[in-house]
């Protein structure tokens, strides 16, 4: 069926000084053009789940790691992070962090050149990618002369560049105004549905996560808690209040009535769901 | 006293060194005890027009009054005491050692006696709920705790306006909870609360007025109801209703008559009274 292409067996990651686990025993496998979400509340692990993707967890942080991370069939504690950069793409929550030249261009050229990727190809592939989030004609523009989608929209080019397999965005709107936010689920969602990319997305949007991922893993005290669909994921509310974790807010408004004592059968997660639940919940009282 | 106009800008505008005008022909009249949230995207103006609340910037045309007072001829100092600035991130504002004296230093710096101090800071730690961590490093709280010192350390100089800058962003949903909860706290407490935010439910369940703004210039001002109806001024500054208001206007057309909702409860109730009403 479909090929997996991230494994992750028995991870227990835990920095150096703490007295807890980031991360403890998480065992999850990715399949390729999966768009997947990872929710939970603050401190659940997110973000050294996602580091441990590319391997910046463990090779850049300081702490203990037991298990196996194999993305593509490589074991990353084996690997270094820049050959994982081929694989697996990594966008972080402010694009400003990761953006350091005084171009577009230069900004999309400096990783490919790392590698040593020739003229010719490099011009390519930057076009290419700048093309796919919408930044083209823009080559000559300082970064930081850009709005925060566009810039946020220029990290993910540039981690494109890379011809990654997969591409994890960590909390990648939160520092973007909602014109911006829009902008960058848009590229996401247009990467999975048009190029199979697989996406890894941490995110604190419920509903953006219901609209667009296939699935949902919860994470709490650095366990996995919950895996599924987004209905399952989001109908399940009483789990997700239990960690602190809020529904979309249709979800909120049709387990609110189900509290009152009416029945639906499946709670809403989208607003298109709820559009239709609650048009026929409402003819079908009146019938 | 309630009904008077706390802050007045009129004909406001500020054009940065090297020309670039940030807001213009801004005319805003705040009421004092209301919530006032300053919508618009990155780069609008909202966050000069909110600095001008408190003197960090003076018009370079126009005029701001604070209390009645006119900014142009006042220090940061003296306005500070009347309009208190929450960074959006606690990191930036947050320096001393312990939760203690993060609570301290606004009112030392006002020239209190050490009685007033002390009764300032007790007042603080009650309402905030900080005596439990009063003596811990800021910087070892948890990020939505250290939101909260940082709106605390501003409550204990007590302004009559508090000034927060994207009050909820980096918050999961237990942290926004909780800001949301002081918030209404102060709005309790009749303090004029200026909020500019990108997070339109909190908008909706707590503004008393909404301000938006596009390319330097107030576009409109309006109670959140009229405003998240105003399709064609969503559409224009990009932003988006709370996905329950979407949704109640979505439903409107064909089954609800009570006008468009704001929040989870509200459609609860609005979809209820439909439903009863259909039975009876």
């Amino acid at each position: 069926m479909t090929k997996e292409i991230i494994r992750i067996e028995n991870l227990t990651y835990q920095y150096a000084h703490t007295d807890k686990p980031a991360l403890v025993d998480i065992n999850l496998s990715i399949k390729k053009g999966e768009y997947l979400a990872i929710i939970g509340p603050c401190g659940a692990g997110k973000t050294s789940l996602a580091l441990s993707l590319n391997g910046i967890v463990p090779h850049m942080t300081v702490g203990e790691m037991r298990g196996k991370v194999l993305v593509d069939g490589i074991d990353t504690t084996q690997t270094q992070v820049r050959d994982l950069a081929h694989i697996v793409g990594m966008v972080f929550d402010n694009p400003e962090y990761q953006l350091s030249q005084s171009t577009v261009l230069s900004e999309m050229a400096i990783g490919l050149e790392n590698i040593g990727i020739p003229r010719d190809e490099m011009l390519k592939r930057i076009a290419e990618a700048l093309e796919i989030v919408g930044l083209s004609g823009l080559e000559e523009r300082s970064p930081l002369a850009l709005s925060g989608g566009q810039q946020q929209r220029l990290a993910i080019a540039a981690a494109l560049s890379m011809y990654p397999k997969v591409l994890v965005l960590d909390e990648p709107t939160s520092n973007l105004d909602p014109m911006g936010k829009e902008e960058v689920f848009a590229v996401a969602a247009r990467l999975n549905q048009e190029k199979q990319m697989t996406i890894v997305i941490v995110e604190h949007e419920v509903e953006v996560i219901a609209s667009y991922a296939d699935r949902v893993i919860v994470l709490d005290k650095g366990q996995i808690v919950n895996s599924g669909n987004v209905n399952d994921i989001f109908s399940d509310i009483d789990s997700l209040d239990s960690i602190g974790v809020r529904p979309p807010q249709v979800t909120a408004i049709a387990s609110g009535l189900e509290k009152k004592g009416y029945h639906f059968k499946n709670l809403p997660v989208t607003l298109d769901g709820a559009e239709a639940t609650f048009s026929d919940w409402l003819k079908q009282d009146k019938a | 006293m309630s009904m008077s106009n706390i802050i007045e800008c009129i004909n406001l505008s500020h054009v940065y060194p090297g020309g670039f005008t940030a807001i213009k022909g801004i005319n805003l009249k705040v009421k004092e005890g209301d919530v006032v949230a300053i919508l618009g995207q990155n780069g609008s103006g909202k966050t000069t027009l909110v600095k001008h609340f408190n003197g960090l910037l003076k018009p370079t045309n126009g005029t701001v009054s604070i209390k009645g007072i006119d900014t142009a001829k006042q220090t940061v100092f003296n306005l500070s005491s009347h309009a208190g600035y929450v960074f959006q991130n606690p990191n930036h504002q947050l320096f001393a050692t312990s939760v203690l004296a993060e609570l301290e230093f606004g009112p030392k710096n006002q020239g209190l006696s050490n009685d007033e101090i002390e009764a300032r800071v007790k007042e603080t730690a009650d309402f905030f709920q900080l005596h439990s961590i009063i003596n811990e490093h800021p910087l070892r709280l948890s990020f939505p705790l250290r939101k909260i010192v940082a709106i605390a350390s501003i409550y204990a100089m007590q302004p009559s306006i508090f000034i927060l800058d994207e009050p909820t962003t980096g918050q999961d949903h237990r942290g926004a909870e909780k800001i949301k909860k002081f918030l209404r706290k102060l709005q309790d407490d009749e303090k004029t609360v200026i909020l500019v935010t990108h997070d339109m439910p909190l908008v909706a369940e707590i503004a008393d007025r909404v301000i938006a703004m596009w390319s330097s210039e107030i576009i409109k001002i309006a109670n959140p109801r009229e405003f998240f109806f105003d399709l064609k001024t969503m559409e224009k500054t990009k932003l988006q209703q709370p996905q329950a208001t979407a949704l109640s206007n979505r439903l409107q057309n064909r089954v609800l008559n009570e006008g468009i909702t704001l929040t989870v409860q509200e459609t609860i109730k609005a979809l209820e009274k439909v439903v009863n009403q259909q039975i009876n």
